[in-house]
């Protein structure tokens, strides 16, 4: 098809196509800096107050106290996006952490890797119940999660039947795991958090399949008339959120070392609140993995940094709360902003 | 030589309802091929059967003389069909050069996107169909126009051979429509198939070397363009004369109901001043997107207004307040029934006396008699089939659901009638019912508003046409001068405001 044809060819204006990149990439980094402006407000605040706060012991507790809800959030991220919700993964936890004491307890020799990819395939079993329900029979996520929520967490009961699993019966090594740190203040289990981190964030923006989670959750109809494989995807996204709720329940059973069948109860709002915290938009389509780690980070700072402070712990939840409605309040003001340069730009070319 | 892409015997049902029988449809290389139809002649149905999204109950497809079968939208593309929709279905949080390239982007090493050449590619269809248009930014806020070219970009991308374009201009400019047919000349030139659908004839006939018209989910012809007149068409499409259709009797114009006084609304409408009379049917036309429901939304009180004021009888209504808005008489059925104009799951009953659940209670309480009297006056009144009251309006089809939204305004017996598309998607007979039942209204001292994107009905039902294009009120046009140029002339925004 020859370029040259009929059509009216404008002179090229290549100052205006960069003002518009420039718009987009602000909007995406104010996004996520906005939350990293709020964190390093609060460190360096709470660090003045009481200079211990920055000692290597308590950014330990920090990132320890991070790094599961930061996994969680990493999976609920990736199902956010496509425009579902995940509420069962505290569910899923608590039953991954069991079974791991569980298995310490049949046999103690196991290895290390062996319970982690135990955990995760439980917990992938957990996603793959809720994918299918979500993308086979096309019910709501929000009520096929809250279901499984329950479900998973009876299973959980009548599993422990009141039992309580306690640090003697795991192997010191599995313990060592969750408590040791490297290079002084990095606890040996934010690694999995990082990994975890970098591999979900490189997926979703390297991938085809990946972008199509953005696509499906910015236009489900219209990602069903591009050809996306829309309940595939959607069953993907479930699973994989359910096999980091898996290792997160590993995880948690090796940081704690004593298992009864409350694991992770209640986690599922904290999750969902990182994430929106974090700046994923919760009707899916846009937000990053990033931010919602920096979330649960900003989160787990919150409920250390307000003792520190000498704010009475009873207003952490509200402080929580009122975090969550500032971050939705600068998404839609982000948001209508954008919305309006970028029309008054599209009136700039049209003139 | 065999036809590119030729259906034959197609039919389709949903439920009850047969959408297409029968259907005959040869598309050539190098050709752009009309098709005309009324609405719910089948048009869409036959575009999704193109694109995927529905297969056929009987009937066979075959491209360059084979057959060919579509188990989703996936394989039509690969098909190397393209279907451009009247409403573009892009992705508002992905950049445009995403939206191009969503399934099917370039990948460099280990399989993960090359984004420089996806943008780099974009830039290059871009500047093939000639517009200036950034990659990066998101599909969010694109005109329509500009969501075309991006859906125009998409077929290019993949090299269709088969574009579809379902009533593409629509919401068009007078250039943009200018440069989508050169898009469309370009595409034929280069040896593709393009299916043009549109409502409009002058554009039919600029662009067209064939035409098929549909009507009722039947095929009724396909000719040369040089073979055939409007008229013809015209005839095929209602399968009879126009003017039998529409019931308009003169009615004696009263005094002023309802009156809007620069009326503005920042990015909708500005400026909007007209006076609708006792006995008057004014019809209020342009494209979509004018701000045509937007003034009759703000008139209602649904939407907020920035400046001017409504007045009612001579009276001032309190701006977005709907139920002063309904106590002075004034009534609005929306465009949208199943969103906006009835509460699905209810019965037939509680709908058609939603509006008037207060002066049907007594002490408060809604006791069923009185409520179960008065619906069942007004469906009979209107003549809605159903099977009984209490079942969900959700049982009834869409012209019997567009009677019951039309009976539970006229039950609060208003002064000021404002109809949004009070006609689409329902049947024949029932259009008529529903056009009989506007005349009378005038011809009983009402002063009817009718938004209306049909032509035809336009210049059937109206004593007067505003046209509004972009916002404002370019015209108004009494009935005697009132025809299809005139009016299309000021939707378009190159009549003058007469």
């Amino acid at each position: 098809m020859a370029a040259q044809t009929a059509l009216r060819t404008e002179p090229a204006t290549p100052a205006r196509s960069t003002a518009g990149a420039r718009i987009v990439r602000r909007a995406f980094v104010v996004r996520e800096l906005g939350i990293v402006l709020a964190l390093a407000l609060l460190v360096v605040v709470t660090a003045a107050v009481n200079p211990r706060f920055l000692s290597a012991q308590s950014i330990k507790d920090l990132l320890l106290g991070s790094t599961i809800l930061a996994i969680l959030a990493v999976g609920q991220t990736i199902v956010v996006v496509s425009r579902n919700v995940d509420l069962s993964v505290g569910s899923v936890l608590g039953l991954a952490a069991f079974a791991t004491g569980s298995l310490f307890v049949a046999s103690p020799n196991l290895p290390i890797p062996v319970v982690l990819l135990a955990g995760v395939l439980l917990g992938a079993a957990c996603g793959a119940v809720n994918g299918a329900l979500v993308a086979a029979a096309r019910v709501p996520a929000l009520v096929v999660t809250l279901g499984t929520l329950y479900v998973f967490r009876g299973i959980d009961y009548s599993w422990a039947g009141g039992r309580q699993i306690n640090a003697a019966n795991m192997p010191a090594g599995f313990l060592r795991m969750g408590s040791t740190a490297i290079l002084g203040a990095v606890p040996y289990l934010a690694l999995f958090a990082v990994v975890v981190l970098v591999v979900a964030g490189l997926y979703l923006s390297w991938y085809s399949s990946g972008r199509d989670l953005y696509a499906i959750g910015s236009n489900p109809s219209a990602a069903h008339l591009a050809g996306i494989p829309v309940g595939r995807r959607v069953f993907a996204a479930f699973v994989v959120s359910g096999a980091l709720a898996g290792l997160a329940g590993v995880l948690h059973a090796a940081r704690f070392g004593t298992l009864d069948a409350n694991a992770g109860l209640g986690n599922e709002l904290d999750v969902i609140a990182a994430v929106v915290v974090g700046g994923v938009a919760i009707f899916g389509g846009s937000g990053s993995v990033y931010g919602a780690a920096v979330g649960a980070v900003l989160l787990t700072t919150i409920g250390s940094a307000l003792p520190v402070l000498g704010v009475d712990p009873f207003w952490q939840r509200a402080a929580v709360g009122a975090l969550i409605l500032a971050a939705i309040g600068l998404d839609r003001a982000l948001s209508a902003r954008l919305a309006r340069r970028l029309r008054t730009r599209r009136g700039g070319r049209r003139a | 030589m065999a036809p590119l892409l030729e259906l034959t015997g197609v039919s389709k049902s949903f439920g009850a309802v047969a959408a297409l029988r029968d259907v005959h449809l040869d598309l050539h290389r190098a050709e752009i091929h009309g098709l005309v139809g009324e609405n719910g002649a089948g048009k869409s149905t036959l575009v999704k059967i193109l694109a995927g999204v529905h297969a056929p109950d009987q009937g066979t497809l075959a491209l360059d003389g084979s057959e060919l079968v579509l188990n989703g939208p996936a394989s039509a593309r690969a098909a190397g069909i393209a279907v451009i929709y009247q409403e573009p279905t892009l992705f508002p949080d992905l950049s445009v050069a995403e939206n191009i390239f969503i399934g099917r982007q370039p990948l460099g090493v280990l399989r993960r996107i090359d984004t420089g050449a996806m943008r780099a590619r974009t830039r290059d269809l871009f500047a093939r169909l000639g517009v200036q248009l950034d990659p990066d930014r998101p599909a969010r806020g694109l005109s329509i126009a500009d969501q075309q070219l991006v859906e125009i970009a998409k077929a290019l991308s993949f090299d269709a051979r088969i574009v579809v374009m379902d009533e593409p201009t629509s919401a068009l400019s007078g250039a943009e429509v200018e440069r989508l047919f050169s898009v469309a000349r370009t595409l034929r030139d280069a040896g593709a198939a393009v299916l043009f659908i549109s409502h409009r004839f002058d554009e039919i006939f600029a662009l067209c070397q064939r035409i098929t018209v549909l009507r009722d989910g039947r095929w009724i012809s396909t000719d040369q363009t040089d073979a055939v007149t409007i008229e013809q068409l015209v005839r095929r499409m209602v399968g009879r004369d126009i003017s039998s259709m529409y019931p308009k009797t003169d009615a004696t114009v009263g005094k002023a109901r309802l009156e809007v006084r620069g009326l503005t609304r920042h990015g909708s409408f500005s400026d909007v001043s007209f006076t609708i009379h006792s006995g008057e049917i004014v019809a209020l036309a342009g494209l979509v997107g004018a701000g045509r429901t937007e003034v009759i939304r703000a008139v209602f009180g649904v939407d907020r207004f920035d400046a001017g004021e409504v007045l009612v009888d001579g009276r001032r209504l309190p701006p977005g307040d709907t139920t002063a808005a309904i106590s002075a008489g004034l009534a609005l059925v929306p465009e949208d029934r199943r969103e906006q104009g009835l509460v699905m799951e209810v019965s037939v009953a509680r709908n058609l006396t939603l509006p008037r659940r207060w002066s049907l209670s007594r002490l408060g309480l809604l006791l069923g008699g009185a409520e179960n009297r008065s619906a069942r006056t007004w469906a009979d009144r209107l003549r809605v089939k159903a099977g009984r009251l209490t079942n969900p309006v959700s049982t009834l089809s869409g012209g019997n659901q567009q009677k019951v939204v039309l009976a539970k305004w006229l039950s609060t017996r208003p002064g000021v009638l404002m109809v949004d598309e009070p006609t689409r998607g329902i049947d024949v007979a029932t259009k008529a019912e529903v056009h009989g039942l506007l005349s009378q209204l005038a011809a009983d001292g009402v002063a009817v508003l009718m938004v209306s994107s049909e032509l035809p009905e336009v210049l059937g039902m109206a004593d007067r046409v505003l046209v509004m294009h972009e916002g404002r009120l370019m015209a108004d046009i009494p009935r005697a001068r009132a025809d299809e140029e005139s009016v299309m002339l000021a939707a378009t925004g190159q009549g003058n405001a007469s």
